[in-house]
């Protein structure tokens, strides 16, 4: 299957210490990839490369086959490239319904619609939707944070650790909210998960990243099954 | 009774412009977490721009727009030019940055236009309208209340309801989940400057023909007083700017009227340092974060 985002020799260093080292990834249009490791290994640095928050010192990065070197982070959200960060990324002093609208932005006529879509898919939200961002609860936050993502139409979602703080319920409706996303709508999401078992359990590919290298790339349940990978990188 | 009306009324109108000028350090503050030591002398430069353009032509209104225009440049290349280089690891690089500003832009005006007071006109009467024999507002009071209460409609609006504004919030607040949902923050920023000049100009145009006139340092008082409103108010929140701007307008008048002016320095920082005991983040701070 051709790779919807295709990253190839990626290397990314803070201040001449290398964090990600010649990483090569494929995202197939249409998947969820999880990207797990242990804390420290690099998911997050690689997601905020993928969105050009963090300058890239060699390889690159296609989007739709477009190389995306020129592109600021601004400008590869317009070209379809969401990226959810970790901490939920909610604006808290604007309202639940500003959020949704700042998601939209830069989208025309069919913004009320993809909002009125996420209302319909976390009804909780449409609840508090005059409710400013401080005033929720951490899940309706990731799924505000989701949701403001989500209108923006994206053809490809980077979601960093949604699963955090969060009680085991709201992490299980998110991780099947995510998965029924793909199923159904072809959305293409990268999970870049601590929590590997809700991940893989969702995901169609999965990568473990061991410090800033790509130490496996499998099927999903290949992952979950390999007892060594699971005791060196993954912790369970 | 009479002269509690009358005070009031005066208050209300200081009070007016005090609050416009603090809604542009609450501008910048929100748009570049910076409190701009310089919007006194960027005001007081459109001042003068305004006062020369009005001695050319003979129009008030003319010199009121050259002022605007220029307070609207002047933040351009301020923010451009000047703050754009302050660090953002230092949260005193920028402080440091606008004082300087201060020392330039003032020293510049002292060499091209001396330091003599000069009177500027103004476009309506400012002697109090007798109204059943009690003093109320003056023409030109009435002036100045309505240009306020006209500029922060148009600010609510703006804020509130348009794409732009939206923008602006959500860049002031969280400037890189901004940037990853497509809003070009640097302009944001860039504009934020601009509007807050624009606002500070206005300000200063309003308040300095009813005093002393015009000279480099006419707005300094303007600055502290518009300074402590935007502390009171809350450094966050135009609501607060307004009602913080009301607030000490009045208590100047009303200190005035019945102690005397020599009390009224004295009666505001009172009024400063009880706020900051209370509520050290200002009346209309925003409320604390849930706790997930």
């Amino acid at each position: 299957m051709t790779a919807l985002l295709e990253v190839r020799g990626l290397t990314v260093g803070y201040g001449g210490a290398p964090v990600l080292r010649d990483v090569d990834l494929d995202v197939p249009a249409g998947s969820i990839v999880a990207l797990v490791g242990a804390n420290g290994a690099g998911k997050t640095t690689l997601l905020r490369t993928l969105s050009a928050l963090v300058p890239a010192t060699h390889g690159t990065v296609r989007l739709a086959g477009r190389d995306l070197a020129a592109v600021s982070v601004e400008d590869r959200v317009r070209s379809g490239l969401a990226h959810v960060p970790e901490g939920r990324g909610v604006v808290a002093e604007l309202t639940v319904d500003e959020n949704l609208r700042l998601g939209g932005l830069w989208r025309g006529a069919d913004r009320r619609e993809a909002i009125a879509e996420v209302y319909a898919l976390f009804e909780p939200l449409a609840r508090r939707r005059n409710h400013a961002g401080h005033q929720l609860s951490g899940g309706e936050r990731q799924m505000l944070a989701l949701g403001r993502a989500l209108v923006a139409r994206p053809t490809v979602l980077l979601l960093d650790e949604p699963s955090l703080g969060l009680a085991p319920r709201v992490v299980a409706q998110i991780m099947g909210v995510l998965r029924g996303l793909a199923d159904r709508t072809g959305l293409t999401v990268l999970l870049a998960e601590q929590n590997v078992v809700g991940a893989l359990s969702v995901a169609d590919h999965g990568v473990v990243l061991g410090l800033g290298e790509v130490v496996a790339s499998r099927p999903a349940h290949e992952l979950a099954a390999d007892e060594r990978l699971r005791h060196a990188y993954l912790g369970f | 009774m009479d002269r509690l009306v009358f005070l009031l009324g005066t208050g209300l109108a200081r009070g007016a412009v005090l609050a416009l000028f603090a809604l542009a350090l609450v501008l910048i503050w929100r748009g570049a977490r910076v409190i701009n030591f310089a919007q006194g002398a960027m005001a007081v430069v459109s001042t003068y721009v305004a006062f020369e353009v009005t001695a050319l032509t003979g129009s008030y209104w003319l010199g009121l727009l050259a002022a605007l225009v220029s307070g609207g440049v002047l933040g351009f290349a301020v923010e451009r030019g000047v703050m754009r280089f302050a660090s953002p690891r230092s949260p005193l690089s920028g402080v440091i940055l606008a004082i300087g500003l201060v020392m330039v832009l003032q020293s510049a005006l002292g060499i091209a236009f001396g330091p003599d007071y000069r009177p500027m006109r103004v476009p309506f009467d400012d002697s109090a309208v007798l109204v059943g024999g009690v003093p109320l507002l003056s023409p030109y009071d009435l002036f100045v209340l309505v240009t306020a209460v006209v500029v922060m409609v148009v600010l609510a609006v703006l804020f509130r309801w348009t794409s732009l504004g939206l923008q602006m919030r959500a860049a002031a607040f969280a400037p890189e989940v901004s940037r990853l949902l497509g809003v070009r923050v640097s302009r944001t920023v860039t504009l934020g400057w601009v509007l807050s000049s624009v606002v500070g100009s206005l300000a200063a145009l309003l308040l300095v023909p009813t005093s002393l006139g015009l000279n480099p340092h006419a707005t300094d008082s303007l600055f502290v007083l518009g300074f402590t409103v935007a502390v009171v108010g809350g450094l966050d929140s135009p609501v607060g700017a307004l009602v913080g701007g009301v607030v000490v307008g009045v208590a100047m008048s009303l200190v005035t009227g019945y102690l005397g002016a020599g009390l009224v320095p004295i009666a505001v920082l009172g009024l400063l340092v009880l706020v900051l005991l209370l509520r050290p983040a200002g009346l209309f701070a925003a409320a604390a974060a849930r706790h997930a």
